[in-house]
């Protein structure tokens, strides 16, 4: 009866949730248009969208934003040992951005010199696939960035 | 007020031999025999997991475990909050007795990881990160951990030689714990020519996979005296919470959830960090640990690196942190490491602990840490006289 089990747990890992079809769809809104919410009483942005704003709560008043398209570097790290549906790509380079209006974005950093990649980088968000299509052949898409001059 | 009166490990290891069930027993069984109570006293179970059901496709544990102990029909409960699982296990059962419910508790702490591949180890745990931000943009909890270390590389000038001395020192006080599962010395050569998982972290920056599982029994004070136990008293327990991803967060170079989780139980037990003889704190990768020191308020902002460097918290340093040897030299056997951090203070207030004992340790700390700092839980301790 052990070899069914591990089987199982086998499928359950090569299915992360990246890979759900549905959530994709759902995220569209974040994922390709980088659309977050801002509070208008305390003046913070938010991404992904926060439901109640976290200074204000019932006094807050929240509304969509599409976040600014451009930020700089945090922190980076170049990732040696990948995930599952990231093999293809590793080593990458992952940040923490900083939008210009101080929203907070992990990304992937492409397309952009190594020697260019460092805190304080200024960047801006491209459209690319996000890891290697599931075993069901669902690609997803979604921000990443780019050092610019 | 809480104590705890008995606890039992078993080592952590890969314990290809023994099953999920086997070393919850053993443990929960070394922790009855120690407090020299029958088991038919126990009154309620609060066992930490974190993910049996990604390890070994096993859920429902709060009833396994008292079904495996012969307890039936205790009530017995699960309880999850990623690698802080076992300490909000603790905390949850403290509160239970505090609050009246129940007189005396088991907590136990658990995870078989080698059951599954190395990668699948990676993704079981990335479940303590944010799926839909993170974990989906090729985040593992090394690159996480990475990001804030490169932060406090930036801002402090912390280098890669010091977060080294973190394991090197973790590594030379497992040796003394017969429970740890490495014995054997490292350098710093070692964890720099070690190789990268992501910059600046490389594999020996990394607290290993373990099998491993450690349970406590709790009991009130008056059932304490009235029944004449010895122990180690629990002073305060205070858990805060934070955003589950790191961009979440104002700094990248605190764990604000620990600073809080540590301002609030200064403030119940009237203490400060200088009071405090030794501390276990949560170093799943040797920045943790500078972060730790830091947030918990032994060391400046910033100076938690170069502490470490100076030898201020080895076994014989200003502030002995992990004696036990930490989650890098003992273990990490994710359910496990709460609890395993309470009874390696219950060993120690007791003078239990052999070669690795800290000289007139009288009141002691423990950390313990979810996913990237989105639970963080501080415990004090000291003895009880019983």
């Amino acid at each position: 009866m052990q070899q069914p089990l591990l089987l199982f747990i086998g499928d359950l890992r090569g299915d992360s949730m990246h890979n759900i079809a549905p959530l994709n769809w759902r995220k569209f809104p974040e994922r390709y248009l980088l659309k977050g919410n801002y509070c208008e009483v305390c003046k913070q942005a938010f991404f992904p969208p926060r439901p109640i704003c976290p200074n204000c709560r019932r006094k807050g008043k929240l509304i969509q934003m599409e976040m600014p398209r451009q930020g700089k570097i945090l922190s980076y790290t170049k990732v040696h040992v990948p995930p599952e549906g990231f093999k293809n790509e590793a080593p990458y380079y992952l940040a923490v951005i900083e939008l210009e209006n101080k929203a907070k974005v992990l990304s992937q950093i492409v397309d952009s010199e190594q020697e260019k990649i460092k805190i304080g980088a200024k960047v801006k968000k491209v459209f690319r696939q996000i890891g290697e299509p599931d075993k069901y052949g669902t690609i997803t898409y979604g921000y990443k960035f780019k050092v610019i001059q | 007020m809480v104590v705890i009166i008995g606890a039992g490990v078993t080592k952590f290891d890969e314990h290809w031999e023994l099953s999920f069930r086997e070393l919850i027993l053993e443990a929960a069984l070394k922790a009855i025999e120690s407090s020299g109570l029958h088991g038919e006293k126990i009154e309620a179970i609060y066992g930490g997991c974190m993910a049996s059901g990604r390890f070994i496709g096993q859920e429902h544990i709060g009833a396994l475990i008292a079904d495996q102990l012969g307890l039936n029909p205790i009530p017995s409960t699960r309880v999850e909050a990623a690698c802080a699982s076992g300490g909000v296990a603790l905390r949850t059962a403290y509160l239970s007795i505090k609050s009246g419910a129940h007189d005396i508790v088991a907590v136990g702490g658990v995870e078989k990881m080698t059951e599954l591949s190395t990668e699948g180890v990676s993704f079981a745990l990335g479940g303590a990160g944010d799926q839909e931000i993170e974990l989906f943009h090729g985040a593992t909890f090394p690159s996480l951990y990475a990001l804030l270390a490169r932060a406090h590389m930036q801002d402090f000038g912390t280098t890669e030689e010091q977060m080294a001395a973190v394991a090197v020192k973790n590594h030379a006080n497992a040796i003394f714990n017969p429970n740890a599962q490495f014995h054997r010395q490292i350098a710093i050569e070692d964890v720099m020519g070690s190789g990268y998982v992501a910059e600046p972290i490389k594999v020996l920056d990394c607290s290993p996979i373990t099998d491993g599982a450690a349970a406590l029994i709790l009991c009130s004070n008056e059932k304490a005296e009235e029944l004449g136990l010895k122990g180690v008293e629990i002073i305060a327990s205070e858990q805060a919470s934070d955003s589950l991803a790191i961009t979440g967060r104002k700094s990248l170079t605190e764990l604000k959830a620990t600073r809080m989780a540590a301002q609030r139980a200064y403030q119940k037990t009237g203490l400060s960090p200088k009071d405090i003889d030794f501390a276990e704190v949560h170093d799943c990768f040797t920045i943790a640990e500078i972060l730790a020191i830091e947030d918990l308020g032994f060391f400046e902002k910033g100076k938690g690196g170069i502490a470490t460097e100076k030898g201020e918290t080895s076994l014989k340093g200003k502030i002995p942190i992990n004696p036990s040897g930490g989650l890098k030299g003992k273990g990490h056997p994710v359910g496990a490491t709460g609890v395993a951090q309470a009874a390696e203070a219950y060993y120690q207030l007791m003078e239990l602990a052999g070669e690795r004992q800290v000289k007139k340790a009288k009141t002691c700390l423990t950390h313990n840490v979810g996913g990237s700092g989105a639970t963080a839980i501080v415990t004090i301790y000291r003895r009880f006289k019983g």
